[in-house]
């Protein structure tokens, strides 16, 4: 047998000789690093090549979104057929450019706004679909198969070097630039102001390759301020309920709250309710969650010693900024975000709780609706087992013992749903068979896009009680847990009153007078802060909240 | 930890009338279970309310007896529809009869109720005739606007035909809402989604400092009720010499404040140092603002 | 709109010991009142709601059956005004409307 000693292939340097080429064709035109905003769309059409690779840097927050306008303006005749690959499509430009044939395939982790629209390019056959992802299965394929050729980032100011500051909604930057500027990738920044000197460098200049100041700030969406005014009685009672039956009950220290008004709750009984429970130092100490408003009071009195953000939240910089003892903060004095980091620290942590639209009996939840293709984000990878995890706390410990009671000891994660029994307009939230599977066949999905899986499930809390379904011992069971819970959705109402008793006094369903939770001081009285104006006051006026949010 | 207060805005119209008063000294009228409910909202398909979106009765505060009304801002903004008016329209008339130290109008609607916009509109003109038939008569009549809709469109002419107008910071009154006014004018004149463009235009700070509102308390039942108490049984003049001198003030304050584009500027000219932060100051540390520019006027 | 009329058994037999009434919660979206009103209805209670959703008569009996059987109440008339509540906002209601009823007891 002849074994070639010889390599594969001649030619090592490629992509990075290819990149040589690109910067010269950009630097022709633009004469530095540093162009003007009007040559924007001419510099795309220089170094991005058909067929492209490309991420227009767009996150829950921060958007890159002068760049990905003028992407949208570039001649389809010279690009064309580009592969995005970016973790939420929110903007009508990041569409624009599938109606014309600039890009034709997507990776991406979230549609919100622009759920509806996507959903009917992919039926028009103007876009197609590699995968709807997590953040973090993105960003690691960016390490992959997936690595762009061409990133268009966003960040508050830039030097003439190229030097970045990325101001606190540093976010999803990181990973963008690491994968793009050492696989011999374009780097294209567009900042809100150019400056002698960056007052911190997040991307070091000589990893870019041009910036343009952009003629208006990049736009940045206040997405995890909830008004105290619109909790619910029904909300705090559900809080209370997390915190006796599940942060009280197993120790949690280390933890991640979803956005929605359900944890804002929580948060905002930590120091009336938890308090006079005796819980401070004892529960929510270290938490991998935004900035969001409704965590003030909180963090004022005590509870919350520590926070790592994915991203930042409009209103809350200078809060944070003079709390450098909770949050991330650099030595500028401005927080400094990383979703990556925030999602592993919250994938290792000791709780995820978050909500959901469905859940069936096996507790697998979606918050797939039809007509629109919306995605994942960041909740299936907070929201699951930490299978790979190995040290031990004392709430891991505890969930593990009830989860693994045979065998090999283990610890657990607890993995929390906290949901009312009906939606607004009556919907179930309980159902026997989740949206999520005509989903799948509307849009030729491989598999029905499920939230968190009902195996990752720990509790299911509603206004009617816990599940805990670490307790169940067959999917039979499971599946009167939830019923017991389920209230008087369809789901509830055929619920086995014997097996719902038999798992009750197990402890596998908790009904509020079973773990001391007294219904009549349910109310907003309890809420430390009941209104935008009352976070105003507990943070001593540094929260600035935006104007949409002031009746004032 | 923040001061712990029994929000007004928050309270329903019966909670607010039970914190105004007297413990156990409501009496109210036409009551929830003799169901003087809408005849026009059953025809639309529209859920009625028991009392019409509004709590009449009598009472006393500090032991002084009192008329007083309560508009429900939960129900269909709190909007004025034909009952609704009428129970307003009969309290008013009540007081000619029994004379109470002054009757007291919890104000929280958008105006008349489209629903049933001919029967609303008459019943703001009769409510309107009754708060002036009271006035004559030498009954005070006292507004307090403090809920979630403000107090806009008929029910604002009302609130600015009485003695007085008592508000919290978050109370807004005009006549047109902000989202007719940006529908009407156009969003580069009006965004109604900037809130703070909103409050600082027909909010009641704006509102206090342009002579509109007559005091400004914090967002307490307790205060709206000190409040109440420390102005009842002294009614305004009510004259023409009373309205001539109204009508005086508005002219010139129209000729003063006509080239401003912004209430900052108004405030501003007033002599407010520093306009930017008037929206964010707590109702004592403006009440003391207003009182240096008092002070200061000659 | 839709009208849905009840009746529960209650405690056939119990005299009317008292007279008096409460009003609870208002009428908005997600939100409804609730009249709760003693009446001599010969130990019976008696339930009618005018909801804007229309469908869902078997949940508000069983909503209004499990609040009557839970309480053991006797001549209690219920009067709804229903905006599309949730039977978790109703069950709260109700049982605010019992407690309000029961501040007013003779």
């Amino acid at each position: 047998m002849d074994v070639s000693t010889h390599s594969v292939r001649g030619d090592w340097n490629s992509l990075a000789r290819n990149y040589d080429a690109r910067l010269a064709r950009g630097l022709a035109l633009a004469g530095g690093k540093v162009i003007p905003s009007p040559q924007t769309t001419a510099l795309m059409e220089a170094v991005i090549e058909p067929g492209d690779r490309i991420c227009i840097e767009g996150n829950n927050q921060k958007h890159a979104d002068f760049l990905s306008r003028a992407l949208a303006e570039v001649d389809p005749a010279k690009v064309h057929g580009l592969h995005v690959v970016q973790s939420n499509i929110a903007l009508a430009p990041h569409l624009d450019i599938f109606e014309s044939g600039i890009a034709r395939r997507l990776d991406f982790c979230y549609a919100g706004p622009q759920g509806l629209r996507l959903a009917q390019l992919v039926k028009a056959g103007k876009v197609e679909v590699g995968a709807i992802h997590t953040y973090l299965e993105l960003y690691s394929r960016y390490f992959a198969d997936l690595t762009p050729r061409v990133s268009l980032i966003a960040a508050e100011a830039a030097d003439r070097d190229g030097n970045l500051y990325t101001g606190p909604n540093t976010e999803d930057t990181p990973a963008i630039v690491e994968a793009t500027a050492f696989r011999s990738g374009v780097l294209i920044a567009q900042v809100n102001r150019i400056v002698d000197k960056v007052p911190r460098v997040d991307v070091p200049g000589d990893w870019v390759s041009f910036v343009v100041e952009a003629p208006k700030p990049h736009y940045i969406e206040p997405i995890f301020t909830r008004d105290p005014g619109a909790i619910t009685d029904i909300q705090v009672l559900m809080a209370m309920m997390v915190i006796r039956g599940i942060y009280e009950k197993y120790g949690v220290t280390r933890l991640n709250h979803g956005i929605g008004f359900d944890t804002a709750a929580i948060e905002l009984i930590l120091p009336t309710y938890a308090e006079e429970l005796g819980l401070r130092g004892k529960i929510c100490r270290y938490m991998s969650v935004n900035p969001c408003p409704t965590l003030i009071p909180a963090i004022e009195s005590g509870f919350i010693e520590a926070i790592h953000c994915a991203g930042s939240e409009l209103g809350m910089e200078r809060y944070v900024s003079e709390r450098s003892d909770v949050f991330f903060i650099g030595r500028d004095g401005t927080m400094r975000s990383n979703r990556v980091f925030c999602q592993l620290a919250g994938h290792y942590a000791d709780l995820f709780i978050g909500s959901t639209l469905q859940i069936d009996l096996e507790g697998n939840s979606s918050t797939a609706t039809h007509a629109r293709m919306t995605g994942f984000g960041g909740a299936p990878n907070f929201g699951s087992e930490s299978r790979g995890r190995r040290h031990g706390s004392p709430a891991w410990l505890r969930a593990g013992q009830e989860a693994h009671r045979q065998g090999m000891p283990r610890g657990r994660k607890l993995v929390v749903q906290m949901v009312e029994t009906f939606k607004e307009g009556l919907a179930p939230t309980f159902v026997e068979r989740l949206d999520a599977w005509e989903l799948m066949d509307t849009f030729d999905m491989p598999l029905p896009p499920v939230m968190v899986y009902g195996d990752d499930l720990t509790h299911i809390v509603t206004e009617e009680g816990i599940a805990n379904l670490l307790l169940c011992d067959s999917l039979a069971e499971r599946a009167q847990a939830i019923r017991g819970v389920a209230g008087y959705t369809e789901v509830g109402r055929k619920r086995d009153r014997q097996m719902v008793e038999k798992l009750r006094a197990r402890g596998a369903i908790l009904y509020p007078e079973d773990i001391g939770v007294d219904k009549r001081l349910a109310s907003r009285d309890l809420l430390a802060a009941r209104s935008i104006k009352d976070l105003v006051r507990w943070s001593e006026g540094l929260y600035a909240p935006p104007a949409r949010f002031k009746n004032w | 930890m923040i001061p712990a207060r029994h929000s007004f805005l928050e309270a329903t119209a019966r909670a607010r009338v039970r914190g105004l008063l007297d413990a156990g000294s409501f009496r109210e009228f036409c009551g929830p279970a003799q169901r003087r409910t809408s005849p026009h909202l059953p025809a639309l398909g529209m859920p009625v309310a028991f009392d019409d979106g509004i709590v009449v009765g009598e009472g006393t505060i500090e032991g002084r007896p009192v008329l007083i009304a309560a508009q429900e801002g939960a129900f269909m903004g709190g909007a004025v529809g034909e009952v609704h008016g009428a129970k307003l329209t009969g309290l008013l008339e009540r007081a000619l009869d029994t004379r109470p130290d002054a009757v007291v109008l919890l104000l929280d609607s958008g105006g008349v109720r489209l629903h049933e916009a001919n029967a609303g509109l008459i019943a703001m003109g009769e409510i309107q005739r009754a708060v002036f038939d009271a006035r004559a008569a030498g009954i005070e009549v006292i507004a307090v606007i403090g809920g979630r809709n403000g107090c806009y469109g008929g029910t604002s002419i009302v609130a600015r035909s009485c003695d007085r107008i008592i508000a919290s910071e978050e109370g807004r009154l005009s006549v047109s809402g902000p989202e007719v006014i940006e529908a009407v004018e156009g969003i580069e004149e009006f965004d109604a989604q900037d809130r703070a463009l909103v409050w600082r235009t027909m909010g009641a700070k704006h509102r206090r400092l342009t002579g509109e509102i007559d005091e400004i308390v914090a967002d307490d039942i307790d205060a709206f009720r000190s409040a109440v108490a420390a102005v009842l049984g002294a009614p305004r003049p009510f004259d023409l010499d009373a309205l001539e001198a109204e009508h005086a003030r508005l002219a010139g304050r129209v000729a003063r404040f006509k080239g401003a584009k912004d209430a900052r500027e108004i405030w501003a000219a007033l002599g407010v140092n520093d306009p930017d932060r008037v929206s964010d100051i707590e109702a004592d540390e403006f009440n003391r603002l207003v009182a240096v520019l008092e002070g200061d006027r000659p | 709109m839709e009208r849905l009329e009840f009746r529960f058994a209650g405690r056939p037999g119990t005299p009317l010991s008292a007279d008096g009434e409460a009003l609870v919660g208002v009428v908005g979206s997600g939100n409804l009142e609730v009249m709760i009103e003693r009446a001599d209805l010969g130990g019976a209670c008696e339930a009618s709601v005018d909801t804007s959703i229309h469908g869902f008569g078997d949940t508000w009996q069983q909503v209004i059956g499990d609040f009557v059987e839970r309480r053991g109440l006797a001549n209690i008339r219920l009067s709804i005004n229903d905006g599309g509540a949730t039977p978790a906002v109703v069950m709260l209601r109700l049982d605010q409307a019992w407690a309000g009823l029961g501040e007013k007891a003779p």
